[in-house]
């Protein structure tokens, strides 16, 4: 592609080799540090992925738990039968599919309706494959074995947190990431210019669903043994609303800032005071809403807002777009 | 009359037993003027609603050249060919002056993209007086340079017919007589206008020809000054008594 403006580049440059250095990482430890740090990995892909939607839309998801469940069901029924790169694509268009279909059923809801819809979802899907499994499957749960270590998972969901980044990246430079920014702003005028705006949101969607069910199916071998609850714990969907909201939503990067040091403080609390997690969760989503609304990048960015003179993200991307 | 380039047909909409839009009729020439006036509550906004794709009509039908959008949604009409402003101005608040412009030059009637879009949307703002301000937040613009932004965001579309939802109102006597020469421009280069208004002086010099409704019918249909001193008319806006 020509015509990439200089500061994108250097932070394309920048991203990549950030990637590859945190490559090597396993290289250099193992144990509890990748353990965590493959946890870090799985937010960071699940959180920017949600963002892509969430961010522009400003309709806040709870559906994350659905597609991740939906995912590590994808491999762990098919994982005897088929080898893991068909999994994942599996994954893939049974998350996209999964996301197409709420998005045409919620085309008319907004607000807190969208969020209702989006809990009950992971909830109902779980329910269902409880009810699936006692009545013909004959037990809870689903085995997933694989040669699968750490190391594996760590690399896999790294790649996926790239390609989420190069995805949003390229998003954002089309006229679907112009077409989001329109319908965050005023949907009636978006409608009002020509914008589809039901198609920008499913597509959008079925983007965002299709990412966090590939990291379902990546994280199933961790847990060898499936049950639905675990796969469709709805802790996922709020835990992934929380860090993204920690780091803010309206730049690509944003989740991230929010997703490791979250990572690693919630690692340290659920390890040193397991009784009182949830607490403490909560405690911290609250602050997060009240102290930071636009999350600690839009914090800094109001801080040290930029001279208006500057070009904003959109006129360079659309100048230099094409 | 030419072949008008949009006809509306015995449109009519009901909200319940409310009855906002009566078996409405009339036509626009191409490159027409037409002022589209009444009192408070008369169905003006409802029916630039039905042509907009805002609302969709209960019966009747809508042509643009010929080809029917009543009923359409709102984002077909405007690739069609319909750009119109907000009675309460509306921009894109967290976007600047020339993206809001590039807006609608993306995925209007003209869906350009890139440096195309960027240099009509920067002509644009040009054109309603806005040069130099492209990169200015439009939350921090005045109420008239905002209405300028919505008139270049509909015209960055390139519609055959542009809808103009009592673009003048609220403006101070300076400001509006730059308002009225920026449409009699737009007017002047060949653009089909629709305009609501309640500003009088406004139609008298700007429209050649004015539509007239009061509580959902057309009651007049013609040349401007005739219809002003129309007596029905007259009547609609003043009361039984004054007539």
């Amino acid at each position: 592609m020509m015509n990439i403006p200089r500061n994108e580049l250097l932070a394309l440059g920048a991203g990549l080799a950030g990637a590859a250095v945190l490559a090597f990482l396993p290289l250099v430890t193992e144990g509890f540090w990748l353990s965590l740090s493959v946890n870090i990995m799985l937010y960071a892909a699940i959180c920017t992925a949600w963002a892509l939607f969430s961010g522009p839309t400003h309709l806040v998801s709870l559906a994350s738990a659905a597609f991740f469940g939906v995912g590590t069901y994808s491999v762990a029924i098919f994982i005897d039968v088929l080898p893991f790169p068909a999994l994942i694509l599996i994954a893939v268009v049974a998350g996209a599919l999964l996301a197409t279909l709420v998005g045409l059923a919620t085309l008319r809801l907004s607000g807190v309706y969208f969020v209702i819809f989006t809990l009950g979802l992971a909830e109902l899907l779980g329910q269902i494959v409880t009810w699936v499994q006692t009545n013909f499957g004959g037990a809870i749960g689903l085995y997933v074995f694989t040669d699968f270590t750490e190391t594996h998972l760590y690399w896999m969901l790294l790649a996926l947190t790239v390609v989420v980044f190069l995805t949003g990246w390229l998003i954002n430079r089309s006229r679907l990431g112009l077409a989001l920014r329109i319908i965050g702003n005023d949907e009636a005028v978006a409608r009002h210019v020509g914008v589809d705006t039901a198609r920008a949101r499913i597509i959008l969607f079925a983007v965002s669903g299709a990412f966090i069910a590939v990291a379902g199916a990546i994280m199933a071998p961790r847990y060898s043994y499936i049950t639905p609850d675990a796969a469709f714990n709805p802790m996922t969907s709020f835990l992934v609303v929380i860090m993204a909201l920690l780091g803010g939503t309206r730049r690509l990067w944003g989740p991230l800032v929010g997703v490791v040091p979250f990572t690693v403080v919630m690692d340290f609390i659920s390890g040193h005071f397991p009784n009182q997690t949830a607490v403490i969760m909560g405690l911290a989503f609250l602050a997060i809403v009240y102290v930071l609304p636009d999350g600690v990048t839009g914090q800094l960015e109001s801080l040290f807002r930029r001279r208006p003179t500057d070009k904003s993200l959109l006129t360079t991307t659309v100048e230099e777009g094409r | 009359m030419s072949v008008p380039l949009l006809t509306i047909n015995r449109v009519r909409k009901a909200f319940g037993g409310l009855v906002a839009v009566n078996d409405v009729s009339f036509a626009v020439a191409k490159g027409e003027l037409l002022g589209l006036i009444g009192p408070n509550g008369s169905g003006k906004t409802t029916m630039l609603n039905l042509i907009s794709g805002a609302l969709s009509p209960t019966s009747g039908n809508i042509l643009l050249s010929g080809q029917p959008i009543a009923g359409r949604p709102a984002h077909k009409i405007a690739r069609i060919g319909v750009a119109r402003t907000f009675q309460l101005v509306r921009v894109l608040p967290s976007m600047s002056a020339l993206e809001n412009v590039v807006a609608g030059a993306v995925f209007g009637h003209n869906r350009l993209w890139g440096a195309e879009a960027l240099a009509l949307a920067r002509d644009l703002l040009e054109r309603v007086g806005l040069k130099g301000r492209e990169e200015v937040p439009v939350a921090a613009m005045t109420y008239i340079d905002q209405k300028r932004i919505e008139l270049a965001r509909a015209l960055a579309g390139n519609p055959h017919v542009l809808l103009l939802d009592e673009w003048l109102a609220g403006l101070n006597p300076s400001e509006l007589r730059v308002g009225i020469e920026l449409i009699r421009e737009i007017s002047a280069q060949g653009r089909t206008i629709i305009m609501v208004e309640h500003v009088m002086d406004a139609i008298r010099s700007l429209c050649s020809r004015c539509v007239v409704m009061n509580s959902g019918t057309k009651i007049a249909d013609g040349r401007s000054a005739d219809v002003l001193a129309d007596p029905e008319v007259v009547r609609a806006y003043l009361g039984d008594d004054d007539a």
